[in-house]
């Protein structure tokens, strides 16, 4: 049903210099302070790891929350933050399909794409026969999902050890990370113009609409810096 | 301090949020060739997106991150970018460096 052999070597893609276990471990450990903080207890915690495993729409969670938002707005708050999914899985699935695989795969494996595992499949799926890949995609996403509930735990349990100032410095450890695997990424002019356009409009667009900045952004950064790859081939 | 139930509503609506947008990607995908010049659009709104996203975090963080200052959030922001340069794109050293970096400085 799922081949072995590609799904360790997915899993084992949290080992190496290249992990992602040790940004996920960082934001993880600091969310489970942070809902602990919040009024969740253990379980609470980890069943917003387990079920929804994607930590800025889990922050949005937690701050409209205590904010007294209404669920309706929560719900529509990370919707917005967390719309990235649908264009990250249209930009990875299509490398994973293969006709021989039966479709509830996909739709079950979906659940795992978050930045991490999104960036490594696409830094290494070429490596994995095409009939495998999504083989090795369930694996890259169990390896990197359990670690998320795990380490929401372990941040949960040790809330108490650690002050503001080690929380702070586990926060910055996530958007590091993930800025320099994608500058590792900009391997032509479409993507680099994508990433860094991206950077610069996230944060201005965020000045006028704070919920639909990111939607926007991303939209007319990802547009102008398809049409330059365009122009670029041509 | 919250309830319960608003607890577990608020999870069930995130988590119902968030698997939406994946599960229409899983959905599209199915009509969309790796070849196609949708694909290659997806794919950089998807870095774009992401970026964003990621910029955002930087300037106008959510969680405890916005307890620093941002001055000390661009320092680390450009000294991390630079030691990932430099190292011939070690991602371990620039990571744990940024954690280092903020706690000191947001410290002192």
């Amino acid at each position: 049903m799922i081949n072995s052999q590609a799904f360790f070597t997915g899993l084992k893609s949290l080992k190496g210099a290249r992990s992602p276990a040790l940004p996920l471990a960082a934001c993880f450990v600091a969310l489970g302070a942070l809902l602990k903080d919040a009024g969740f207890n253990i379980q609470q915690s980890a069943a917003s790891s387990f079920f929804t495993y994607a930590l800025p729409g889990q922050l949005v969670m937690a701050e409209s929350l205590l904010l007294g938002a209404s669920i309706v707005n929560i719900f529509l708050a990370v919707w917005l933050v967390n719309f990235r999914l649908y264009p990250m899985t249209v930009s990875l699935f299509p490398l994973l399909e293969h006709k021989s695989q039966p479709k509830w795969k996909y739709y079950l494996s979906c659940h795992f794409l978050a930045v991490s595992s999104w960036l490594i499949a696409k830094d290494s799926y070429k490596k994995i026969n095409a009939k495998y890949r999504i083989d090795f995609w369930i694996g890259i996403g169990t390896g990197t999902w359990l670690t998320a509930v795990f380490m929401t735990v372990i941040g949960y349990l040790a809330a108490d050890l650690l002050n503001k100032e080690m929380l702070i410095g586990l926060a910055i450890v996530n958007p590091i990370y993930f800025f320099c695997m994608m500058i590792g990424a900009m391997k032509n002019i479409a993507i680099s113009i994508a990433v860094i356009l991206g950077t610069t409009l996230g944060p201005v667009i965020y000045l006028f609409s704070t919920e639909w900045s990111l939607l926007f952004a991303g939209l007319i950064a990802g547009t102008i810096a398809y049409l330059f790859g365009e122009k670029d081939v041509k | 301090m919250l309830s319960s139930q608003i607890i577990i509503f608020a999870i069930i609506a995130t988590s119902i949020a968030t698997y939406i947008s994946r599960f229409m990607g899983a959905v599209t995908s199915q009509k969309v060739s790796v070849k196609s010049k949708i694909f290659k659009w997806f794919n950089c709104v998807a870095y774009s997106t992401l970026a964003a996203l990621l910029g955002r975090m930087i300037i106008f963080p959510a969680g405890v991150l916005a307890e620093s200052a941002l001055t000390i959030r661009l320092i680390v922001f450009f000294t991390c970018i630079a030691i990932f340069i430099i190292s011939k794109k070690n991602l371990v050293i620039p990571t744990i460096a940024s954690a280092i970096l903020l706690s000191f400085l947001t410290n002192i």
